[in-house]
């Protein structure tokens, strides 16, 4: 296959994780789904670096993130499809 | 899979270690300047200097011992020698390590002045390291590894590529009877219900959870002063894209592999007593104190994946460290002993990153020096449970 441009762990995750440098606002993603081999395609929404997440799909402000299959936090800002998913709209549930 | 064998270090007691230091250990920070003095004497030995032993009481004290004593009985050690400021303490840790059948002697600093002292243990260092030059490996096997893991400056291509690779890993040593360690108890904060159920019994399971949230009682909640943003996750984990401490737990997690079960939860610095498995140890997660205990506990070489780059080594326990992460193998690579950054480009599934990880573990216990070795990377670092008296 032709390498991803982000992963995604579990199918039930609302983010993925970019693994290229250079990603920028506009381009056409292509994502791999490890849990179930599938590909996803997505646009980003932001320059997104290496290692940072993009939302899957529209995230309210409230919603749970899911990463893994499993709760890794709330949104505390709305995030776009495509959009970068980091400190600043996502927050910890605990301390 | 590669090699099943390697050759060590089959020490008086049986155990089998994968280096041959002979190391000079100072009982307290007094004594780190004859410590060095001593190593500087004589080739071929090692001081550990660190910055504790005076005035502890209590659990602190008790781990502060552990923790000497155990780093001298590690099977990575021929021999030791230990210098204190006053013989009493100093005979303590001499008489915990000696129950391992090596050679150990004690100096004491006080009614000797320091320049003695050093005069004195530098003819028995001599003795120690040109006998310990002679011992020779033999070839060993694989369960009678004792494994240590713990991951630092992780990134998300932690829990996506150099995590999940060790716990490939640990699934296949798991198999082969092998004895191994996780810990990093405030690390697992969001998981720790998940990592519960990895538990071999609910008895151990509930073990663990009252082990974290005694953690989160007695040290994170009374002494917080902010939300641990800024700690958990640390700045470099949230410039590699992790955002809360829930997600770095569940990358953190992927050590343990998919299927291997934990079979007791380790004090900080206690060695397993419960055969060949997989255990958990209470410890911080900053590496090099986490490192430090586990290598007090007897084992003898540590999987260290990194997201960012964490540089961290032991004196006496090999550190290999892994990443995933494309970027820091380039601006960083002097660093790692293993790439497996090809597993974000789909070009290597996790069984071939974890046959790889075996392949330079059992080159590192054949003698290979880590990365972390070469670069004279020595973090021996106590844990201090609270000030002194």
């Amino acid at each position: 296959m032709s390498a991803p441009d982000f992963i995604v762990h579990d199918d039930t995750d609302t983010v993925g994780v970019i693994v290229k440098e250079g990603i920028t606002a506009g381009a056409a993603l292509s994502g791999w789904v490890m849990a179930d081999d599938s590909r996803i395609a997505l646009e980003a929404g932001d320059d997104i670096p290496l290692g940072h997440k993009v939302a899957l799909g529209v995230i309210a402000e409230g919603d749970t993130i899911i990463k893994y299959g499993h709760d890794i936090g709330k949104a505390v800002a709305a995030i776009a499809k495509g959009g970068h998913a980091h400190t600043q709209n996502i927050k910890t549930k605990r301390w | 899979m590669a090699s099943k064998t390697y050759n060590g270090y089959r020490r008086e007691n049986g155990r089998v270690g994968v280096r041959n230091h002979v190391i000079i250990l100072p009982l307290d920070d007094l004594s780190n300047a004859a410590c060095e003095k001593v190593a500087n004497n004589i080739d071929g030995c090692l001081a550990l200097p660190h910055h504790y032993g005076r005035l502890q009481f209590g659990a602190d004290l008790d781990l502060h011992f552990r923790t000497l004593i155990g780093t001298g009985s590690n099977p990575n050690v021929a021999a030791v020698i230990v210098i204190g400021i006053e013989p009493g303490w100093t005979g303590r840790v001499v008489y915990g390590i000696a129950k391992t059948g090596k050679p150990v002697e004690g100096f004491a600093i006080e009614g000797n002045g320091e320049i003695n002292c050093v005069a004195s243990a530098s003819r028995t260092a001599k003795e120690f390291a040109q006998w310990a030059s002679e011992l020779q490996r033999e070839p060993c096997d694989l369960n009678e590894l004792w494994i240590s893991t713990k991951c630092g400056e992780s990134d998300t291509t932690s829990g996506l590529g150099s995590c999940p690779t060790v716990g490939n890993f640990i699934d296949k040593f798991d198999d082969l009877g092998a004895t191994t360690c996780f810990g990093e108890t405030s690390e697992l904060t969001g998981a720790e219900a998940v990592c519960a159920t990895r538990a071999a019994t609910p008895e151990v399971g509930e073990k663990f959870m009252r082990t974290w949230q005694a953690y989160m009682d007695e040290v994170i909640e009374p002494h917080k002063t902010s939300d641990l943003s800024d700690s958990q996750p640390t700045k470099g984990n949230i410039a590699g894209g992790l955002t809360t401490i829930e997600e770095k737990a569940f990358g953190n997690l992927a050590k343990i592999g998919k299927k291997t079960r934990f079979i007791d939860v380790l004090e900080p610095a206690e060695a397993p007593g419960k055969g060949p498995g997989l255990y958990f140890m209470d410890t911080s997660s900053a590496a090099a104190e986490c490192v430090t205990l586990q290598a007090a506990a007897g084992f003898v070489v540590h999987l260290f994946p990194t997201g960012q780059g964490n540089i961290i080594g032991n004196p006496i326990e090999p550190v290999i460290k892994l990443t995933a992460n494309p970027k820091t193998v380039r601006e960083m690579g002097e660093h790692v002993d293993l790439d497996v950054s090809d597993i974000l480009r789909g070009e290597m599934n996790l069984d071939q990153a974890g046959d790889a990880l075996i392949d330079i573990t059992m080159r590192t216990c054949n003698g290979r020096l880590t990365a972390a070795e070469a670069l004279k990377h020595r973090e021996y670092v106590m844990t201090k449970l609270y000030r002194s008296a």
